[in-house]
């Protein structure tokens, strides 16, 4: 196991990459998700505010 | 031929809709492909003769760049469409494709740097590919900063679709010069040329995981195109209908 | 109906309007000239004077002034006629707005790329250039800042009335540039070096010509959009 981490010597390469990369992946659906919510809450204060007049 | 389901698809409710119900065929996909490409790449492949274990940052490296310049191919031309048929939904579908193009290419950047210090001695290089992808980037920022200077949302879609035309005109000419200017500046190119071909056990953990970044690509870029249309039609009808319906859509 | 007159006459009509203007208002011209020499003056002062790596850096202190001094100037092509309502009264006058943008652009060209292409001569020489070397630069930065003019029309267009413009165009409009660049700045040096530099120089007048096909059509579009 600690063979693989190791990466023959360029863990400090291979990891932050892989790392990076999949840190990135996630970011984006969090991003994406949050617009999503915020497109939402938008519309839906924009319902209210017309209901209410 | 009909052309009924095209222009439905610029209908935003429906794009809305149809959009909502493909994303989770894409999303899982993606997951699976990427998990199963990664460990393929990251884990069973063996090491590259010449670069040993450095040679797995391919397995991200590579499909980075292939999203990356998907991503832009996809952005200019549906910006196109948008432009030309004046599609609301295809500006909505080039507004979400920027983001995550650009960061794809920053990814692909970094990890081409993080991969060129133990290779090459240094960690950024003038070749012309890493050129073409840092012009890309540009071309990325450049496209949202348009967008985010104009208030007015039509004008952003119209005058950043027609700089994302004269952009993917340009990226072949960029690239060639650059090849060009490499080519006298500095010899071959320092990745190896006509190497033996990847085994099976390399190329198709890659193909794995380019296929898995695609999908993902699609997955987010419509789950952000679908918010971009609602937030664009956020005074319309369906959009009420959408979000007071008895039972509400997540 | 009433006649209208021809395209070629509406353009005349726009390089001698401009050229007036122009003559009125010096600085527009003037200011990216004197800017392009400032910074290729700069160069020699950031670095030691030696002759031969003055040289050697000559093509690259000339080129890059040129980028820079041409996303300068281009910040006038539009905006004066853009505030007062002329641009709108092109795409109202029932010719092709695409022509008229072209005229526009390439008088701009003549108040900005021609003078820039006089004065990089000199410029080169003051960097270490021989003599010999002056017709191949001017022809390099003939045919270069016809592209940069071009390019920077697109730019100018899609800003057209922004508030936040001026980083934005250099932003848009210099990665854009990178193909004149690499062309133009090997040209200059092959032309320092007194090798035969007709290779660049025919690929950046493909530029040119590409630029002068193509580019016309975005920058009017453009500019339509940012009327609207």
């Amino acid at each position: 196991m600690s063979q693989f981490l190791y990466m023959s010597g360029y863990a400090a390469y291979v990891w932050p990459s892989i790392g990076l990369t999949l840190a990135l992946l996630v970011f984006n659906i969090l991003w994406a998700r949050q617009l999503t919510r915020d497109a939402q809450a938008e519309a839906r204060r924009r319902i209210a505010s017309e209901d209410a007049s | 031929m009909n052309w009924v389901w095209f222009h439905r698809f610029g209908s935003p409710p429906y794009f809305y809709a149809v959009a909502g119900r493909i994303v989770p065929w894409l999303a899982w996909p993606a997951g699976l492909l990427i998990v199963a490409g990664l460990y393929g790449g990251v884990v069973m492949a063996p090491p590259d003769y010449q670069q040993s274990d450095a040679a797995r940052i391919m397995y991200v490296h590579v499909p980075a760049a292939y999203v990356g310049l998907m991503s832009y191919t996809v952005m200019a031309i549906s910006a196109a469409i948008g432009l030309v048929w004046r599609l609301k939904v295809c500006h909505a579908v080039a507004a979400a494709c920027a983001p995550i193009g650009a960061s794809f290419t920053a990814v692909c950047l970094i990890t081409g740097m993080l991969w060129g210090q133990p290779m090459w001695g240094a960690w950024w290089v003038w070749d012309p590919r890493l050129v073409s992808m840092l012009v890309l980037l540009f071309f990325f920022i450049g496209y949202m900063g348009l967008r985010g200077a104009i208030d007015d949302v039509q004008r952003a879609d119209r005058a950043s679709a027609v700089l994302a035309s004269v952009g993917i005109i340009n990226v072949p000419i960029v690239h060639y010069s650059v090849v060009w200017w490499n080519s006298l500046h500095q010899g071959a190119s320092l990745i190896r040329k006509g190497g033996p071909a990847m085994p099976a056990s390399m190329w198709v953990p890659l193909v794995l995981v380019i296929f898995g970044f695609t999908f993902y690509f699609y997955a987010v870029m419509l789950v952000r195109a679908r918010a971009e249309v609602l937030r664009r039609d956020r005074g319309g009808s369906w959009v009420r209908e959408l979000l007071t319906a008895p039972e509400q859509p997540k | 109906m009433t006649s209208r007159p021809s395209l070629y006459a509406a353009a005349l009509l726009i390089l001698q309007r401009d050229l007036r203007l122009a003559v009125r208002r010096p600085g527009e011209w003037l200011q990216p000239v004197a800017f392009f020499i400032c910074v290729t003056l700069l160069f020699p002062l950031a670095l030691d004077p030696a002759p031969e790596r003055l040289r050697q850096l000559a093509p690259a202190a000339l080129w890059i002034a040129a980028l820079l001094s041409s996303v300068l100037a281009i910040d006038f092509l539009f905006r004066e006629d853009g505030r007062d309502g002329t641009l709108e009264q092109f795409a109202l006058s029932g010719q092709s707005f695409t022509g008229l943008v072209l005229a526009k652009t390439l008088t701009h060209w003549l108040l900005t790329g021609l003078p820039l292409a006089v004065a990089a001569p000199l410029a080169a020489v003051a960097l270490g250039a021989p003599t010999a070397a002056i017709p191949g630069v001017l022809l390099a930065l003939l045919l270069g800042s016809i592209s940069l003019s071009l390019l920077g029309s697109i730019g100018a267009g899609l800003t057209l009335g922004l508030r936040r413009g001026g980083t934005l165009v250099s932003l848009i409009v210099l990665p854009l540039a990178i193909p004149a660049l690499v062309f133009g700045a090997q040209a200059t040096d092959l032309a320092i070096r007194s090798e035969p530099a007709a290779a660049p120089l025919y690929l950046l007048a493909a530029l040119a010509v590409l630029g002068l096909t193509l580019a016309p059509v975005a920058s009017a579009a453009a500019v339509r959009i940012g009327l609207e």
